[in-house]
C-alpha cells in the first residue's frame, strides 16, 4: 500500500506527491507468475488477418528503485560485456534511438528472455522474471526517454555515459 | 553469549576491556562525588562561605584536569599497544558487500588462496591481519569479543587486526549503517587451534565434492541450468560468477545469509526458495522452482562441505 | 490605546497573524512548532520502540523502519533541538536586555516560515513514501545517486537547506540584538549568562552551518546534476562527507547544548537566591566551550582508518572540552551551597534532573572519546544510550525547566506544580529506564539502526525494558500536555514576578505587552530586579509615532543612536512560500533555482518597498544635526 496516511495524501494535490508515490516503491518480491510473464510475437504480421498482440505494460517504468536495480544488474550479468554500459561494442548500442527488434517493453523483454540471432543469449531460464523487466526499465532509462525524476543519476564508478537523468530523450 | 566487550576471548579485546573498567570506575567514583555535593548543597540549611566554595570549586578543577589527562594518556598508551606491527600475521583480504562479507586468504601463491564468505575460520594464537574494504557503500566490521571495529570504505584499504586467544565461535555484526538488511549482516570468526585450521583450510582449497547420489546429482543439474549460475560460482563446475558468495564449501558454514539463520537443509530450501521471506531486500531474488528440483537443489548444497 | 499602543500593534485577525513581526508572537508559534515536531518525532520513536521490543518481530519492516529512525534523527535534530533554543531565545532576548524587539524583524518572521515548511515537508514526504531514509546524518554512498533510488536522499538535503537559513536568521537575529540593542547601563559584564549563551551559540551556529550546508549542496549536486564529490572513482571521496558533515555536527550538539546551560544559568540561581557564582569564570567556560566544539569533529570518525596520531588529537580536545563543561557544573552547585535555603518548584526539579542525568552522559562521552574505547563503542546502542543522556539530560530537561520557569511570562498562567512533579518523575524514571539499559545493549554488541535482532542474541529482555522506559516518556509528556492546556484555561493571571526572579523580563507584564516596557529601563547591576530600587531609572525621548528602538554600543551599553524598525508585513510570509518553490522544485530540476528565483525577487522587491505614510512620518522625526546639539545644550542646562 503506498500511502501510510490516505487522509494526508488526499490533502495534497502535488502531481509530484501522487507521482512520487510509485517512485518510492520498493517492491522487494513480485508475485511470480503470469502477472509478469508474456511472449511477444517478433513481428506483427499474422497470416489470415490482423491479430492484436498481446502487449504487456512494463511494470516498472516509474519505479526508480526498480529501475536502479536493474542499473545493478546490467553490470553484474555484464550485459557491459557486449553493449558496453549502453555505447556498444560486439552487442548494439542501448542508449541510442535505433532498436533492431523493437523499444517497446514486451519487445525489449522478449529479446532479452529469447535471446536474438547473432548473440544475444536467452536468458529466459538464467534471470528471474522480475530482474527482467527491472533489466528492461533500466534500458528504456539509457536512451533518456523515461521520466527524469525516475532515471537513474550516476553510478559510484568511472564514468563510461552520461547519467540517464541527464540525458535528452532518444526515443 | 560470544559477542561482548566485556568478556574479551583475545589480548586485544582485553586491553580495551581493562581500559574500559579503568574509565568506568573513575567515572563512578566522579560521578558519586559531584552527586553527593549537589544533594548536600541541595539540602544545606546554613549558607556556605564564598571562601570554601571558590576554594572547592578551585580543587574540583585542578582534580578534574588530572583526571582527563590521566584516562587521555592511559587511552593514549593502550591505542599504541594495539597499533603494534603484528609478527608473522595471517593476512585475508575481507570486501563488504550489501549484505554479506566476501572473505579471500591471501597467499604467495594464487593457487592457495581460499575464497569464502560470511564465516573467517582462523588459528588461535596467531594475528591475523586484516585488509579491508567496500565494493559498494561503508560497512563495518566489528567482533566484540576480539577486538575493536573497523569500517570498510569504497575507495579505502583500512587495517584490522585479530587475536584469538583460545578456540571458540566469536559473532560480529555489520556495525555501519548500509542499507536494508544492515541488521541481517553478520559475521561469524571461528577460531581453531593450528592443526584445525590447517585441516580446514587444506579442505577449502579442494574442489567441490562430487555428487553422492542421483537426487544430489540432480540438483547439481538444477543448479547448473536455473537462475544461480548468474551470480554464485562452484569450483569444479562451470557455475563461476562473483558477484554473490563462493558456495563451494557451503555447508561448512554454521550460519546462512550472513547470520540471518543457522545452517541446516531445511533452512537452506527456505532460503533459496523465497529469500525475501527471511531477508526482505536481500539482492538474491525468489526462484521460480518446484518442489522436486529445489529438494533436489538443498540436498547437493547440503553435501559441499 | 495609547501611541506606543498603536505604533507596535499588529493588524487584527488572520491578516495580523501573517504579517506580525513581533518577536513575541513569533516566538511563541515557533516554540509551539517545535513541540509539534518534537511530539511527531516521538511518536516515530515509539513505533521504533515497539518493533525492538521483540526479537524478529514483524511489525514494521526494514524500508519503513530506515524512514523510521531517519526522520526521526532528523527531526529531532533540525526540527527541535536547535530551533527551540533558538525560538526561546527570540523570545527572551529583547525582554533580558530591555529592548522592544529583535533587531531585523521581518527577517524574523521569514526564518519562522521558512522553518515551518521546511519542517512539514519533511513530514509530507514521509507520509508520501519519500522519507529520508539513510539515518540523520545521511552517509554517502548510501544517500549518493546509486544506491539511494528515488527522492528520499535529496528531501533530506533540501531540509538541511531550509533549516539552516532558519537557524542562520535566528543566529544573526540574537548577536545583533544582544550586542547592539541592550538596556544603557548593561554592559557585558552585566549581560544575562543565558544571553551570553545565545551570543556563543549564534556565532557557533554562523561557522558551523556553512559547512553542512556545503556537504549537502555536494550530494544534492552529485545527485542531480553528476559532480564528483563523493565519488571515488573519479577523484572523489567518501569520507568527505563525513568531514564535512562533522565539522558541522559536533558543533550542532553544543548548538543545542550551551542554551540550556543558559537556561539553567537563569533558573538554578534564582531558586538559590543568589547570584550565580563565578560569573566571569561561566562566560569564559561557555566561549571556551563554544572553541572547542570545534576541534572535536573527527571523533565520529574513529573507526575510519585514519592515521593514529592525528586522531588522538582529537582525543584529547573531545577530553579537555569536559572541564570547562564540569567548572559551570562546580560553579552551579557552589551557587547551591552559598545560596539561602533552596525553593524547590517543578523548574528547579527539571534542573536537578539535568545533573543527575547529563553528567552520566557526559561521563560516558569522555569514554566515547577515547580512540581505544571507541572502537568497541561506536555505531553500537552505547553511542544511542550516550547521545539520547546528553541530549534529553543535558537540553531537553533544562528546557522543560524553562518551559515550567517563563511559562507565566510567556502565557500570564502558572502551570500546575503538582502536575509539574508527576511530569518530571515519569519523565525522569521513564528516561533512565528507557536509556540506561542500551549502555549493557551496546556492549552485549548490538549495533545501531538495525530493524530486528535474533532471539539468539540475548538481547530481546533489555530491548523490552527499553521499550517500557519509552512509553513512560510518552506517558510524561502527555501529563505535560494536559497541564499547559488545564493552565491556560484556568482563571487566575500570574504576577510579573512570580519566582522573586533577578532579570529584566520580571520587570514587565505576564505576558508582556506588544512593546515590551513602558519605558527602557536603565540597567547597573547584573540583577537588576535584586538590587536597584522601583521605580528604575528610565530612558526617555524614543519617538513613539514608528516602532523606535535604541541601539546602544557594544561594550558599555552607552546609548548610540534611534533605529527605526520596519512595521508588520505580509511580504516575508509570500517571500517564504517563493522560496519554499524554488527549494523543493530544485529538488526536481536545476531549473528551479533560476526560474524560481524570479518570484523569491519579487517577494523581497515588495518587502523593502518604502511606504510613503512610513517614510513621511520618519521625516517628522529626524533631527537636524545643528538643531540637535541646540537641545542637547538646552537639556544640559535644565537638568543642571
Amino acid at each position: 500500500m503506498c500511502l501510510r496516511f490516505p487522509e494526508l495524501a488526499a490533502v495534497l494535490l502535488a502531481m509530484t506527491g501522487v507521482a512520487g508515490c510509485e517512485r518510492e516503491q520498493r517492491r522487494f518480491s513480485e508475485p511470480s507468475g503470469d502477472a509478469l510473464t508474456i511472449t511477444t510475437p517478433l513481428t506483427d504480421i499474422e497470416a489470415g488477418g490482423q491479430a492484436q498482440p498481446a502487449v504487456a505494460k512494463s511494470p516498472y517504468d516509474e519505479n526508480a528503485f526498480a529501475i536502479s536495480e536493474g542499473q545493478r544488474l546490467f553490470e553484474w550479468f555484464n550485459c557491459s560485456g557486449c553493449h558496453a554500459h549502453g555505447g556498444g561494442a560486439l552487442g548494439p548500442a542501448l542508449m541510442d534511438d535505433v532498436w533492431i527488434y523493437g523499444s517497446e517493453p514486451d519487445q525489449i523483454y522478449s529479446t532479452i528472455v529469447q535471446g536474438r540471432p547473432n548473440g544475444m543469449p536467452a536468458f529466459g531460464a538464467r534471470i528471474p522474471r522480475q530482474q527482467v523487466w527491472q533489466l528492461v526499465a533500466f534500458v528504456r532509462s539509457l536512451s533518456g526517454g523515461l521520466r527524469k525524476d525516475v532515471e537513474p543519476g550516476r553510478t559510484d564508478s568511472m564514468q563510461m555515459r552520461p547519467a540517464p537523468s541527464q540525458t535528452q530523450d532518444n526515443p | 553469549m560470544n559477542h561482548q566487550v566485556l568478556a574479551p576471548a583475545g589480548p586485544l579485546s582485553s586491553e580495551i576491556a581493562q581500559l574500559f573498567w579503568v574509565f568506568v570506575a573513575v567515572a563512578a567514583v566522579v560521578y558519586l562525588l559531584v552527586i553527593g555535593f549537589l544533594v548536600a548543597a541541595l539540602r544545606r540549611r546554613n549558607e556556605a562561605s564564598m571562601r570554601t566554595a571558590l576554594r572547592t570549586v578551585s580543587v574540583a578543577v585542578a582534580i578534574t584536569s588530572v583526571i582527563l589527562l590521566g584516562l587521555g594518556l592511559s587511552d593514549f598508551f593502550a591505542g599504541r599497544a594495539l597499533a603494534a606491527t603484528p609478527h608473522d600475521p595471517l593476512r585475508v583480504r575481507v570486501t563488504a558487500h550489501q549484505w554479506w562479507w566476501e572473505i579471500e586468504y591471501s597467499d604467495a601463491q594464487p593457487a592457495r588462496r581460499v575464497r569464502t564468505a560470511n564465516e573467517l575460520r582462523i588459528p588461535t594464537q596467531r594475528p591475523i591481519e586484516l585488509e579491508l574494504t567496500a565494493d559498494d557503500v561503508i560497512h563495518s566490521f566489528w567482533v566484540p569479543s576480539l577486538q575493536g571495529k573497523k569500517d570498510l570504505l569504497p575507495g579505502y584499504t583500512t587495517r584490522l587486526d585479530l587475536i584469538a586467544s583460545r578456540a571458540g565461535v566469536y559473532e560480529g555484526q555489520c556495525a555501519e549503517f548500509c542499507g536494508f538488511q544492515h541488521a541481517h549482516m553478520s559475521i561469524d570468526v571461528i577460531a581453531l587451534e593450528p592443526q584445525a585450521f590447517t585441516a580446514w583450510y587444506d579442505a577449502q582449497l579442494s574442489a567441490a565434492a562430487e555428487p553422492q547420489n542421483p537426487v544430489a546429482a540432480h540438483g547439481r543439474d538444477v543448479f547448473l541450468g536455473s537462475t544461480c549460475v548468474m551470480c554464485h560460482n562452484i569450483q569444479g563446475t562451470d557455475a563461476s560468477a562473483v558477484a554473490g558468495p563462493d558456495l563451494t564449501h557451503i555447508a561448512s558454514r554454521r550460519r546462512l545469509a550472513a547470520g540471518t539463520v543457522p545452517n541446516n537443509p531445511a533452512n537452506l530450501a527456505a532460503w533459496i526458495r523465497d529469500p525475501q521471506a527471511l531477508k526482505p531486500g536481500t539482492h538474491m531474488p525468489a526462484t521460480q522452482l518446484a518442489g522436486d528440483d529445489l529438494a533436489a537443489l538443498a540436498a547437493y548444497l547440503s553435501e559441499l562441505r | 490605546m495609547s501611541p506606543l499602543e498603536q505604533t507596535w500593534a499588529d493588524k487584527p485577525g488572520i491578516l495580523g497573524w501573517l504579517s506580525t513581526v513581533d518577536h513575541k508572537r513569533i516566538g511563541l508559534r515557533f516554540v509551539v512548532t517545535t513541540l509539534v515536531f518534537f511530539a511527531l518525532a516521538g511518536l516515530l520513536a515509539a513505533v521504533m520502540r515497539l518493533q525492538l521490543a521483540r526479537a524478529d518481530n514483524h511489525l514494521v519492516g526494514p524500508d519503513l523502519y530506515n524512514q523510521l529512525f531517519s526522520v526521526h534523527g532528523t527531526a529531532m535534530m533540525f526540527l527541535f533541538a536547535v530551533p527551540v533554543m533558538e525560538a526561546v531565545a527570540l523570545y527572551l532576548i529583547p525582554l533580558m536586555v530591555g529592548t522592544r524587539n529583535v533587531a531585523f524583524p521581518r527577517l524574523n518572521a521569514y526564518g519562522y516560515w521558512l522553518f515551518l515548511f521546511g519542517g512539514v515537508m519533511l513530514f509530507v514526504v514521509f507520509a508520501l513514501n519519500i522519507g529520508p531514509e539513510a539515518g540523520w546524518f545521511n552517509y554517502v554512498p548510501l544517500s549518493g545517486p546509486e544506491f539511494s533510488a528515488g527522492k528520499r536522499s535529496d528531501f533530506w538535503a533540501q531540509l538541511i537547506t531550509f533549516t539552516e537559513i532558519s537557524a542562520l536568521i535566528g543566529a544573526i537575529q540574537i548577536i545583533t540584538t544582544a550586542f547592539k540593542m541592550r538596556a544603557p547601563g548593561m554592559t557585558l559584564a552585566r549581560m544575562p549568562l543565558f544571553v551570553w549563551a545565545m551570543v556563543v551559540t549564534s556565532f557557533m551556529i554562523v561557522f558551523a552551518m556553512p559547512s553542512v550546508m556545503l556537504a549537502s549542496t555536494f550530494l544534492i549536486t552529485d545527485r542531480l546534476v553528476s559532480t564528483q564529490f563523493y565519488n571515488p572513482a573519479e577523484g572523489g571521496d567518501v569520507l568527505l562527507w563525513q568531514h564535512l558533515f562533522w565539522f558541522f555536527g559536533h558543533p550542532e550538539v553544543y548548538i543545542i547544548f550551551v542554551p540550556a546551560l543558559g537556561m539553567i544559568s537563569e533558573i538554578l540561581p534564582t531558586f538559590a537566591r543568589r547570584r550565580v557564582v563565578g560569573y566571569v569564570a561561566m562566560v569564559v567556560a561557555l566561549v571556551t566551550i563554544a572553541f572547542l566544539s570545534f576541534g572535536l569533529w573527527v571523533h565520529h570518525m574513529f573507526t575510519t582508518g585514519l592515521p593514529p596520531l592525528g586522531m588522538s588529537f582529537f582525543t584529547a580536545a573531545s577530553i579537555m572540552i569536559a572541564l570547562p563543561t564540569g567548572l559551570q557544573i562546580f560553579c552551579w552547585i557552589a551557587t547551591l551551597a552559598t545560596g539561602k535555603r533552596v525553593q524547590f518548584a517543578a523548574p528547579l526539579l527539571f534542573v536537578i534532573g539535568f545533573f543527575f542525568i547529563f553528567i552520566i552522559g557526559g561521563l560516558t562521552g569522555v569514554m566515547l572519546g577515547a580512540t581505544t574505547l571507541d572502537s568497541q563503542l561506536h555505531d553500537s546502542y552505547f553511542v544511542v544510550a550516550h547521545l539520547h543522556y546528553v541530549l534529553i539530560g543535558g537540553a531537553v530537561f533544562p528546557l522543560f525547566g524553562g518551559f515550567y520557569y517563563w511559562f507565566p511570562k510567556l502565557t500570564g498562567r502558572m502551570l500546575s506544580e503538582r502536575a509539574g512533579r508527576w511530569n518530571f518523575w515519569l519523565f525522569f524514571v521513564g528516561f533512565n529506564v528507557a536509556f540506561f539499559p542500551m549502555h549493557i545493549l551496546g556492549l552485549q554488541g548490538m549495533p545501531r539502526r538495525v530493524y530486528t535482532y535474533s532471539a539468539a542474541s540475548g538481547w530481546e529482555n533489555l530491548n523490552l525494558l527499553s521499550t517500557l522506559g519509552a512509553f513512560t516518556i510518552a506517558v510524561s509528556m502527555l501529563v505535560f500536555l494536559v497541564n499547559v492546556v488545564m493552565s491556560l484555561r484556568r482563571a487566575g493571571r500570574a504576577p510579573h514576578n512570580p519566582w522573586n526572579a533577578a532579570t529584566l523580563e520580571w520587570a514587565t507584564s505576564s505576558p508582556p505587552p506588544a512593546y515590551n516596557f513602558a519605558t527602557i529601563p536603565v540597567v547597573n547591576s547584573r540583577t537588576p530586579l535584586w538590587e536597584q530600587k522601583f521605580p528604575m531609572a528610565e530612558v526617555t525621548g524614543l519617538p513613539d509615532i514608528l516602532p523606535t528602538v535604541l541601539v546602544t554600543r557594544l561594550h558599555d551599553a552607552e546609548p548610540d543612536h534611534v533605529a527605526i524598525l520596519p512595521t508588520p508585513s505580509l511580504w516575508p510570509f509570500l517571500a517564504a512560500i517563493a522560496t519554499t518553490v524554488m527549494f523543493v522544485g530544485s529538488v526536481f530540476t536545476p531549473w528551479a533555482v533560476v526560474w524560481g528565483a524570479v518570484p523569491v525577487g519579487i517577494t523581497l522587491i515588495g518587502w523593502f518597498w518604502p511606504d510613503k505614510e512610513e517614510a513621511a512620518r520618519m521625516l517628522s522625526i529626524e533631527v537636524k544635526p545643528s538643531e540637535g546639539e541646540a537641545r542637547v545644550v538646552a537639556l544640559r542646562e535644565a537638568l543642571s
